[in-house]
């Protein structure tokens, strides 16, 4: 079966709907796929709901989908760097769920690992335990979270070979491989396509089982917050 | 006369111990990586998914692929591993951390600590704070004794939405240290130049 399509549009054909759930990989601006998003965008497809860490920035990341009315609702940790997001939110037009950051990344893992919920420590005492079930361990009480399975997954991976097994570069795997897992369907844009048995299989960080679709382009890679030492 | 935010960096530094994985918040937490004392042997967790953060890049070495939790960019080391945002939150979660040193809005008298939301202000998010407070091995918070207005920022009770609950061990501020004991906040020391009646004058939360 043939994984690789020749573009972001090529690989959502048939894909995208109204209203769906779409898990995003990426931290800030870092290793999100920026051009399914650009695709998505495109495509004009209406009511998202993004489970995503971040909202990116007005004009990049998930920011652009906002920019054209295309987002209904946020599943995030973290939005403070969108300012659209915050005159869309305060306007009312906008759902907001927040998550803490572990909690989203393991809703996603658990998702896509067959796990429905999981009890964590995280988040009890505070607004996010409000409504949720509360189960007492060896004496600590936890709250019951969901495991998150997305309609669609769209994730950004610096190589790949054809079966769809992803290797990702540094601190740009981030919340790419447990996107990609709770994905009903998972596509991942990636820097270079390398052939079969080059990557090596103990190198593999996500194995293809998981990615559906494939495509290979050009990244912008943009900064958030440049820092540098003086040398 | 209190301490500055390096010195009250350096006195947090004091906290680290050899062989310990530790994350550093944003803001005066970040500073404590640059008095880390020399031969101990400590390992910088950033949250978003590394072991073994190295100093930012000089110029021109920038890699869009390699940055903190606060979304800087940074440099790796030898000892750098990387992995995903569940595995790194499931080492946070699993109490394999050793310390947490994060910054704060307030803290409670019993460990409570509010830093992530001030209600009718924009709200960003608690990213990985909460999920640090109630994970790892022990929470340092470094902060500023009271606000501008001067108001103390220990507490009997936080006023603002928690991030954890009970969940600080030890407060340094500009004003000295002091532990969350059983029946409130123990002082520890004072900072240099401040008295401990300056200290208990700027301090709401009960004091034994």
């Amino acid at each position: 079966m043939k994984k690789i399509y020749g573009s972001a549009a090529e690989a959502l054909d048939g894909v995208l709907k109204d209203g769906m759930l779409i898990a995003a990989g990426g931290f800030g601006l870092c290793g999100i796929p920026e051009l399914l998003l650009s695709a998505i965008r495109d495509a004009g497809t209406k009511d998202l709901t993004f489970a995503s860490n971040n909202a990116g920035v007005d004009d990049f990341g998930i920011g652009i989908l906002l920019q054209t009315k295309q987002v209904k609702k946020m599943i995030s940790s973290y939005v403070g760097e969108n300012k659209e997001f915050m005159r869309q939110y305060l306007g009312g037009e906008l759902e907001l769920e927040f998550n803490p950051q572990g909690t989203l990344a393991e809703r996603m893992r658990a998702g896509g690992a067959g796990i429905p919920g999981f009890y964590t420590k995280t988040g009890v005492g505070t607004v996010i335990a409000e409504g949720k079930e509360h189960k007492d361990f060896d004496g600590e009480t936890y709250i019951l979270e969901r495991g998150i399975v997305a309609d669609l997954a769209i994730v950004k991976a610096w190589k790949a070979d054809d079966t769809g097994n992803l290797v990702f570069r540094k601190t740009a795997r981030n919340f790419n491989p447990p996107a990609a897992m709770c994905g009903k369907i998972c596509i991942a844009e990636v820097e270079e396509i390398v052939p079969r048995g080059s990557l090596g299989g103990d190198a593999i960080h996500l194995p293809g089982i998981y990615v559906h679709r494939i495509i290979q382009g050009e990244h912008e890679k943009r900064i958030e917050q440049r820092t540098v030492r003086t040398a | 006369m209190a301490w500055d935010r390096n010195q009250m960096a350096a006195r947090a530094a004091q906290e680290l111990q050899d062989g310990w994985y530790v994350n550093l918040g944003i803001g005066i937490p970040t500073l404590v990586s640059n008095y880390i004392p020399d031969g101990m042997d400590v390992t910088l967790q950033s949250e978003n998914g590394m072991l073994g953060m190295g100093a930012f890049p000089i110029d021109g070495e920038e890699d869009a692929d390699l940055i903190n939790a606060g979304k800087q960019t940074i440099t790796e080391l030898e000892r750098t591993s990387y992995f995903d945002s569940a595995m790194s939150f499931g080492m946070i979660r699993g109490g394999k951390i050793a310390m947490a040193i994060l910054g704060a809005m307030e803290v409670a008298e019993n460990g409570d600590l509010a830093n992530w939301m001030i209600p009718g202000k924009l709200v960003k998010g608690m990213g990985g704070a909460m999920d640090l407070v109630a994970g790892v091995g022990r929470v340092v918070v470094v902060m500023d004794h009271t606000s501008k207005h001067g108001d103390s920022k220990v507490l009997k009770e936080c006023t603002l939405p928690l991030t954890g609950k009970a969940v600080v061990d030890r407060i340094i501020t500009n004003l000295g240290v002091m532990d969350v004991v059983e029946g409130g906040l123990k002082i520890v020391e004072c900072a240099e130049g401040v008295t401990e009646e300056e200290l208990r004058a700027a301090t709401e939360a009960t004091l034994i």
